[in-house]
């Protein structure tokens, strides 16, 4: 299954290095890794895209995360209210018939071409993971030559509905 | 600068910021060192390091100089198992790093707290191939509990500080510290801070009372509860509270091959030793439990064999300070993130009911009677387990012993009987050749009115034997006793039962003459080939205040039993009974 674990780490030098080793080291499947700045200085958010076999294997993600001395919060956000977004760079072969086609394809994704060559144009697109499987989905058949992507990044919306979360109970005080 | 012998006079009672007079980053490190209260460190010296030996030499901390630098790791490895203290560990970029690595990898699988600094090349130079460089963070990252890389000279106060902290708070482990020889030479003013500020390092020491309370409501249903208590008992000292426990709720204890000595081994509710050399008393009643509580013992597959057949119905409580270790192999009902002490504390204060056992209590000790440890009579050869329960007596169960890996580990573990905490040093998670002689040096310094016993077999000696003469340099009264068997006895027997007897690359016919290896370091040396004559030298040696080597020359054919096949559950025990 997939998972979206959150991280906030402290910029220390080497700790990309670090979690990147944990990850490579205990087996755990990565999909897709986002780094990026946070609103407080010093402090980095990262985002996993983690693929599970179950949910004591995610737990031990977290958990081994969160031993990371420079690890400052772990959360593993899928069953929460959650907004993801990625941004996918998409290089796809063009003939003066197919040009307005593949505009029109792209209209409804609010993707943009942002690149025009002879033969080629290059799309870019924001969406969460599926909006953009489904645009590439699409494009395919044209001859895609190049697809250059972000990976996820995640927030929680800022009001949570409701969610029934059992598995959230501590084993902390 | 201060160049001169004398050391800047530096105070730290209940202040908060010191600024030091100005100094080099090398005398800053031993005073770093100082305010840690470091009483002893194990090293090795070499171009990266010189300013931090030259600062040492003028402001001296007591340093003992192994004659390898995995050597000295061990020593470090040994006197922190035994002290409680953080071992230190000093030693130069490339090949001395590397040459620590061994060591690292144990004190991290086996949760040692060690302090290691390592010298770097000069921070313009790294990334170059510089003379003596290795990426020993890079190296290092995933056998330390954290490592740090000074890049510049002030923040060694602050780093040293929370490597010490890390290093022995929470599941102890080894913290590296690496040094690039710059930093050493740099001159500056530092400042001392007492307050740690590590937002991402907070273990949980009190056990969270609502699991507490689901523990006692599991004691008050189980029938057939059972302790297993590993070597978090011991970081822990929680001995005293576990027996109480155990006496208070009478459940039969286990112990992992770490956990020796946190519960006492002539005990009538001791089971012995779990998993895959354990008694049948002890796998058993992990097997057919049903209600098992683990204190400080990670289920290691050596202690758990096939996890399918592990405790297949019994509810599991975990009382662990790393809560990554709950759940990780085996599902877990009850789980407590706690200090083994304070959890034991917390439960031992509410109002307990005792578990309705007594059937259980009966089979076990019925277990035990009808299937105890044995071995083979007669033959060519000492019996390695009567040769281990003469060293039991000879020591009156006192001594501190550390071993190898190997077949004579297995029969310490089985056979030495172990009463009290911190009396035994063994390479557990990592298993690593080499470490029982080096440990025992390290655990002589941390206890030097104690008897230490360093029980190595003839292969895995020769991989550390060089500190021989290190033990003569400082008159270490260090036993060594080695299990001759003229082979790689743990090797040969997996050989034997699974291999059918092919016995590739591990017998080795020509092993040195021990005895002429010992005296060439002025230490007694004797060898033996019966019970009878290992006694006899052992009762003359092993008390006294000397050095001395008994080569033991025991069966080589004899095996460890009972045993649990890879891939086997623990109540697939083969050897169970004499054959
Ligand atoms: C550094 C290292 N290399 C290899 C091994 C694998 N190994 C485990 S036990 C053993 C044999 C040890 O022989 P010896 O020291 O004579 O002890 P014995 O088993 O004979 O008591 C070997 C090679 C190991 N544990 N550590
Ligand atoms: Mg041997």
């Amino acid at each position: 299954m997939r998972r979206i674990v959150t991280a906030t780490v402290l910029n220390q030098s080497g700790v990309l290095n670090r979690i990147a080793g944990l990850f490579t080291r205990r087996q755990f499947n990565i999909e897709s890794i986002t780094v990026g700045a946070t609103e407080t200085e010093g402090v980095s958010k990262m985002t996993f895209v983690v693929q599970v076999e179950d949910d004591r294997m995610v737990e031990q993600v977290v958990k081994q995360l969160h031993k990371q001395i420079d690890v400052l919060k772990v959360s593993d956000i899928t069953e929460q209210a959650i907004v993801t977004r990625e941004l996918a760079l998409i290089k796809v072969m063009t003939t003066p018939q197919t040009r307005a086609e593949i505009n029109v394809i792209i209209e409804p994704f609010r993707a943009t071409i942002i690149d025009v060559a002879r033969d080629s144009v290059t799309i870019q697109v924001v969406g969460n993971f599926e909006k953009i499987e489904a645009m590439i989905e699409l494009l395919r058949p044209y001859g895609i030559k190049e697809v250059a992507r972000t990976g996820q990044t995640a927030i929680k919306r800022g009001s949570q509905r409701f969610v029934s979360d059992s598995k959230q109970v501590s084993i902390l005080n | 600068m201060s160049q001169n012998a004398k050391a800047p006079e530096l105070k730290f009672e209940n202040e908060p910021v010191k600024r030091t007079e100005p100094m080099n980053g090398a005398d800053l490190f031993v005073e770093t060192l100082k305010n840690e209260n470091v009483e002893v460190m194990f090293g090795y010296p070499g171009g990266a390091v010189l300013p931090l030996y030259d600062a040492l030499y003028k402001n001296p901390i007591r340093h003992i100089l192994a004659r390898h630098e995995q050597a000295a790791i061990h020593a470090a490895e040994g006197y922190a198992r035994v002290s409680g203290k953080p071992g230190v560990v000093l030693a130069t970029s490339g090949p001395g790093a590397t040459n620590l690595v061994t060591g690292i990898a144990d004190a991290m699988m086996d949760s040692l707290p060690l302090v290691i600094f390592t010298g770097q090349v000069a921070t313009g130079v790294i990334g170059s191939d510089a003379f003596q460089e290795a990426d020993v963070i890079g190296i290092t990252m995933p056998i330390t509990k954290h490592n740090y890389q000074v890049r510049s000279m002030e923040d060694l106060p602050r780093i040293v500080h929370e490597a010490f902290h890390i290093a022995t708070t929470g599941r102890p482990g080894p913290v590296l510290i690496d040094i690039p020889k710059d930093i050493a030479t740099t001159i500056g003013n530092a400042e001392f801070v007492d307050e740690l500020n590590l937002p991402g390092y907070q273990p949980n020491f009190k056990p969270n009372s609502l699991q507490v309370k689901k523990l006692r409501g599991a004691l008050a249903k189980a029938k057939k509860p059972v302790i297993l208590a590993g070597a978090g008992v011991l970081f822990a000292k929680a001995s005293g509270e576990l027996l109480e426990f155990v006496e208070k709720m009478q459940i039969p204890v286990v112990n992992t091959l770490l956990g020796l000595g946190g519960f006492p081994a002539d005990h009538p509710l001791f089971l012995g030793m779990g998993g895959m050399h354990g008694t049948y008393a002890a796998n058993t009643a992990l097997y057919e439990a049903d209600l098992l509580i683990n204190i400080g013992a990670r289920f290691d597959d050596r202690l758990t064999g096939n996890l399918a057949h592990f405790a297949p119905n019994a509810t599991v409580a975990h009382i662990d300070i790393d809560p990554a270790e709950i759940g990780k192999n085996v599902p877990t009902h009850i789980p407590i993130v706690a200090d083994a002490r304070e959890a034991l504390k917390k439960i031992l204060s509410l109002d307990l009911e005792v578990p309705q056992a007594e059937e259980w209590r009966q089979k076990l000790q019925k277990d035990k009677e009808e299937n105890p440890l044995w071995n083979t009579e007669g033959g060519e050869g000492i019996s390695p387990q009567s040769l281990m329960r003469i060293i039991h007596n000879v020591t009156n169960g006192d001594a501190v012993v550390t071993t190898d890996v190997g077949q004579h580990q297995m029969w310490t573990a089985q056979y030495y009987g172990f009463k009290k905490p911190d009396q035994w040093v063994t390479s557990g998670g990592l298993g690593t050749m080499g470490f029982g002689f080096p440990s025992a040096i390290g655990a002589q310094i941390a206890k030097p009115d104690k008897t230490v016993v360093a029980v190595a077999g003839d292969a895995g000696f020769q991989m550390t034997l060089q500190e021989l003469g290190l033990v003569a340099e400082l008159k270490l009264p260090v036993k060594i006793v080695i299990y001759n068997n003229q082979a790689l006895g743990m090797v040969r027997q997996w050989q034997e039962t699974f291999y059918e007897e092919r016995y590739s690359q591990s017998l080795i016919p020509v092993q040195p003459d021990f005895v002429k290896l010992a005296d060439a370091y002025g230490i007694r040396g004797y060898v033996v080939t019966t019970e009878e004559e290992a006694e006899k030298v052992m009762r003359e040696t092993l008390t006294d205040n000397e050095p001395v080597l008994i080569d033991c020359r025991i069966k080589p054919k004899e095996m460890v039993y009972p045993m649990i096949a890879p891939g086997k559950g623990l109540h697939e025990m083969i050897g169970v009974k004499p054959q």
